[in-house]
């Protein structure tokens, strides 16, 4: 086999890495500095990690985020989550099947052990992600003292996946900049304020009656952080979806799976179908096909999808189709996804017998929508203690508004410390509102009049999302869009400004949705049409011949490639002309990249007949059991708890919460009348020696 | 109102009350239980760790406990919940010549009542329990009859039976008064409605006191609060209840067990008491029990802890429980101030109540309702709380 790493991206950097042998069952594999265990068993195809006690249900990769506990392995004996943990040299793992077992210690080797230290902050910020790192510039510029600790091994949190451009506007929050860059500057940003500490792999795990926060930093030592303010910016936690085999190694979140493949360069799975098509789920299906990972199809249960138009239509024009009013039957296997079945639903949410397909895969991603981890924030506010959240622990947005939220946010904690920072500028406050909004109306597409004797660009981009970049970089001035509103569609104005477009491309290249086109008319014979393509610098060569789509991914025809250019100033853009006849050259918006054949279903569909719709993965109870207690009138979480130990695992109910939350919805139950669970500590679990203040673990 | 509609109203649907439901409709009684929360087991049963023993050093406790012991160990076989019980046993460990002592003292009661308790010298402890640090180790008392089970399935399990035998619950519904005339009970007022009755027993664990206002009496219960927490579940290693007396700066005693399910449940007594209601997590604990239970058990250092909670132990002034008729109101029945025991004693309480209510004591009843008497003068000390 030749391995699952991805030796070249189009986008990411592949860096050399210091190689090394650990062991997999007793069998030598090779790991790389800097990989976690989990990455480095998919990088050898290792997919499955252990078995369940309860009922020897297979077990792999589900948050990749260290939230559950579903990846968990034995290393040199003891249990870790895989997916945290980073592999070594010559570690032994062995999969965990059954309960793992406690190895004795020695007596003198706990001899040594201490109350935990205390440090007093000015503010805390759990997270440094885009949010908690806008904050931490903000307060760093004002000499706050501020503790960020996050619980990866770099900063940047989720915009570390982010291949694509940014949407937002420049001037706010780097739009037109790839994510990865973006956590880069904002990196760079913070690390030059003195004031600023930074704890990386370093884990908040309860917020105390005593308003101290307990912090387990870089998974050695317990602190007590006593901060004056908190600011949560943990950001959010992925949505699951009862449904058959919903726990088979295979069906994970898109979240997940871009950690494994943007971050840790693994190429995690051969063909995926994504279910969701939010922003998340469409932008993981562009990142597989850049990853050079089949995507058999994207599943919506909405009539249309919730993620930008932009996003979508990118998607539908690489050759990946989606099937909205559809949702998933089953994930199918024994010990791993095999395939995967989706059916059309109705008005009323129920699959429509005989329009079920299975199609072949080994990965179904789940990219439902999220919720905000804002525990912290719930018991620093129930403990007096002063408390703000930003980014998506305050309300679920695109990452360009988690930056500004922190931005705001930042200004507001340094209030809160008593800094004459003065009131929040109404125009950041309208401006955060604009980043952080839903897409609004879809028009339909104006495509401009052949302009003989001229280029011109053809904005494939039809719907009010909050982006402007095209205006800032078009040196002509060229094109609109109200500033007041950057959510308004893009509109070539070269009547109004006199001046003619000069194909200089930028407007090609920095559009985070890839739909903008140049059209030349200036030669004489068919026009050629300037497109963004971002599969790296072997995808396409002068004189291929390519299949050309229009925005909404409908097949125009084949053309020749003219000519290809990847340069420095298109940041790993390609950018592709192809010479196409005119009638169709307006409406070209994108080129084919995967073949129809890898959409196509099985012949025949594969119904699941085991009974394993999960709520509770960690405890392995499913719908059906949650659904007879609420059937026999019950009104109380922590009865269902009770009763059937759903929410006693190791995630602390962060996964099946919102799912029992959602079967009580289901029964006509109204919200008001559900006892919630009650929240308790820890937020992940930890070693009581880290807890004992052992000096050597 | 004329009738009662309810032989038995009881206070509480918790450690206490749902056992007791459960014997009363057994016995014909027409029962209600009425609970402040939103289902059976939400106050202070929920957060007790599952330790059942009843090497007690008096005569009250220990019988109850021997009866809900039979209870526990049997249930499973009878009814078909399991409970989660295991028949580990208890062991206190001396460290130190006071403990060894203080030990051996109580040792020496417990052996009148009959109880399975040995003294085990350093080597037959470590034979029984491998996992303990040896360094300093005396030996212990091992109490191999005692062991433990899961307060919340055995809520649910009492509680299914009780209704299975005509027993009524009504939860989310708080008690705002008692009904008395001519100083005799008649009914109980909630926020939602008044129930008659012909008698009530106060279950109402850590808030018993409350209740009894409600009637105009002064039961001397504070509660005051432990702070408790349960692991991963691993591999079974450790057998029995251990449980370390020696008195620190900040602690008394601690103790934990590997439960049923392979999880470590442990908990510890602060010193002082934190006296009160309050059952939000401090930051004092984990780092406290930590130190003591690493100490005791090094291999502990690996294991980790998933999640903590605080609950309240009903105390009284001398540590034991009020559990009687109230001289002061006819059909007015104390069953409270377990002192963080109720778990364990509930089932041996709640049978007794029975034949308290029926008229139809024992000379055992008698024994275990003597010490136990809500007007007793409140002057001993519990030797092992």
């Amino acid at each position: 086999m030749a391995g699952y790493r991805i030796l070249a991206h189009p986008i990411l950097p592949v860096e050399e890495k210091y190689a090394f042998t650990f062991f997999w069952q007793g069998e030598p594999m090779k790991g790389l500095a800097g990989e976690t265990i989990a990455s480095a068993l998919f990088a050898n195809g290792v997919r499955t990690f252990g078995h369940h006690p309860k009922d020897g249900a297979a077990l792999g990769i589900f948050c990749a985020n260290g939230q559950c506990a579903q990846c968990t392995v034995l290393a040199d004996g003891l249990a870790v989550k895989s997916c945290m943990t980073l592999v070594q040299p010559g570690i032994q793992v062995e999969p965990s099947d059954g309960l793992p077992s406690l190895p004795p210690v020695a007596p003198s080797s706990v001899a040594e052990m201490k109350p935990p230290p205390e440090v007093a902050v000015d503010c805390l910020i759990i997270g440094g992600g885009p949010a908690g790192l806008s904050a931490g510039v903000e307060l760093g510029k004002l000499g706050a003292s501020v503790l960020v600790v996050d619980d990866k091994h770099r900063l940047g949190g989720k915009l570390v996946l982010q291949t694509h451009r940014f949407f937002g506007s420049i001037n706010a929050c780097y739009a037109g900049t790839r994510g990865i860059d973006i956590a880069t500057r904002l990196e760079e940003e913070v690390r030059q304020h003195a004031s600023v500490d930074i704890w990386l792999n370093s884990i908040a795990v309860a917020v105390y009656s005593d308003q101290k926060v307990g912090v387990v930093r870089d998974g050695r030592e317990y602190l007590g952080v006593k901060p004056k303010v908190l600011l949560v910016a943990a950001g959010a936690r992925e949505k699951s979806l009862a449904f058959r085999g919903n726990t088979l190694p295979g069906v994970y979140g898109a979240g997940a799976f871009q950690t494994l493949v943007n971050r840790d360069l693994i190429r995690c799975a051969d063909r995926l179908l994504i279910v969701g098509g939010g922003n998340v789920g469409l932008i993981a299906g562009y990142h597989a096909l850049q990853a050079g990972i089949q995507v058999v199809g994207l599943v919506e249960a909405l009539p249309e999808c919730g993620g930008y138009k932009v996003h979508q239509d990118k998607l539908a024009r690489f050759g990946v189709p989606i099937y909205t009013s559809h949702t998933v039957l089953s994930a199918n296997g024994e010990n791993h996804v095999e395939s995967v079945t989706i059916a059309a639903i109705d008005a009323n949410w129920t699959p429509v017998p005989g329009t079920e397909r299975t199609f072949s895969c080994d990965t179904v991603l789940i990219a439902v929508g999220l919720d905000p981890v804002n525990e912290f924030f719930a018991k620093a506010v129930e403990f007096g203690l002063p408390a703000f959240a930003a980014g998506d622990a305050e309300e679920i947005a695109e990452a360009s508004a988690a930056m500004f939220s922190g931005k705001i946010v930042g200004l507001k904690v340094g209030r809160a410390l008593g800094y004459e920072v003065g009131e929040v500028p109404p125009d950041w406050i309208r401006t955060g509102e604009i980043l952080k909004s839903k897409p609004g109306e879809t028009q339909d597409e104006q495509l401009p009049a052949e302009a003989d004797g001229q280029i011109i660009p053809v904005f494939h981009c039809s719907q009010e999302i909050p982006c402007n970049p095209c205006t800032s970089v078009c040196p002509q001035g060229n094109i609109y869009i109200d500033p007041d509103d950057i959510r308004k569609v893009p509109q070539y104005i070269s009547e109004r400004t006199g001046k003619e477009c000069i194909g200089c491309e930028k407007c090609v290249t920095v559009c985070p949705g890839l739909a903008v086109t140049l059209v030349d008319y200036r030669k004489a014979g068919d026009p050629i049409v300037t497109l963004a393509f971002e599969f790296g610098k072997e995808a396409l060569r002068k004189g291929d011949v390519v299949t050309v789509l229009d925005t909404a991914g409908n097949v125009l025809g084949n053309v020749r490639v003219v000519q290809t250019r990847i340069a420095r100033a298109t940041d790993r853009t390609m950018v592709v002309k192809v010479q196409a006849p005119r009638e169709v050259a307006r409406q070209i918006a994108g080129i084919l990249v995967q073949q129809a054949e890898v959409s196509a279903p099985m012949e025949q569909y594969v119904e699941r007949l085991t009974d394993d719709m999960i709520v509770c993965r960690c405890e392995r109870v499913t719908l059906g059991e949650i659904k007879e207690i609420i059937q026999a009138g019950s009104r109380d979480i922590n009865e269902i708890k009770a009763l059937t130990r759903a929410g006693m695992g190791a995630c602390g109910g962060k996964t099946c919460q919102p799912l029992i939350l959602r079967a009580f919805r289901e029964a006509g139950v109204p919200a008001e009348e559900v006892e919630l669970n009650v929240a308790r500590p820890l937020f992940v679990e930890v070693p009581l020696g880290v807890f004992a203040g052992l000096e050597q673990r | 109102m004329t009738e009662p509609v309810y032989d038995v109203i009881i206070i509480g649907a918790g450690s206490v009350g749902t056992p007791a439901a459960m014997f009363l409709a057994e016995a014909g009684f027409k029962t209600l239980v009425i609970d402040q929360f939103a289902s059976v087991g939400q106050g202070a049963n929920k957060a007790a760790i599952g330790g059942i023993r009843a090497t007690h050093s008096d005569p009250a406790k220990i019988r109850l406990c021997l009866k809900s012991i039979e209870v526990f160990s049997t249930w499973q076989q009878q009814y078909g919940d399991n409970l989660e019980w295991i028949a580990g046993g208890y062991c206190f460990v001396a460290y130190r010549p006071r403990e060894e002592k203080i030990l051996k003292n109580l040792l020496a009661v417990q052996k009148e009542y009959q109880l399975n308790i040995e003294w085990l010298n350093r080597e037959a402890l470590l034979e029984a329990v491998p996992a303990l640090n040896p360094e300093g180790l005396i030996g212990g008392t091992f109490s191999p009859d005692d062991g433990s089970a899961s307060p919340m399935r055995s809520a649910l399990a009492f509680y299914r039976r009780a209704r299975e035998k005509g027993a009524v619950f009504q939860f989310g519904e708080k008690v705002t008064g008692i009904l008395t005339v001519r100083g005799r009970v008649q009914g109980v007022h909630t926020n939602q409605g008044t129930y008659s009755c012909g008698s009530v027993i106060n279950a109402a664990g850590p808030w018993a006191r409350e209740v009894a206002e409600t009637v105009g009496l002064d039961v001397l219960v504070v509660p005051d609060s432990h702070e408790g927490g349960v692991s991963e579940p691993v591999a079974p290693f450790l057998r029995p209840m251990l449980v370390d007396i020696r008195q620190t700066s900040d602690s008394a005693n601690y103790y934990f067990y590997q439960h049923a399910t392979g999880q470590i449940i442990f908990c510890i007594t602060p010193a002082p008491p934190m006296v009160g209601t309050d059952r939000r997590e401090t930051s004092a604990f984990l780092p406290q029990v930590s130190r003591r239970m690493v100490n005791l058990v090094p291999r502990l250092c690996n294991l980790r802890v998933r999640r903590t909670w605080r609950g309240l132990y009903p105390m009284t002034p001398d540590g034991f429980p009020i559990v009687g008729l109230a001289p002061e109101v006819e059909g007015y029945v104390h069953a409270v101030g377990m002192c963080g025991q109720g778990y364990m004693l509930g089932p041996g309480v709640g049978d007794l109540l029975v034949r308290l209510i029926q008229g139809n004591l024992t000379a055992n009843d008698d024994e275990v309702l003597r010490g136990l008497r809500p007007d007793r003068p409140f002057r001993g000390q519990e030797k092992l709380k």
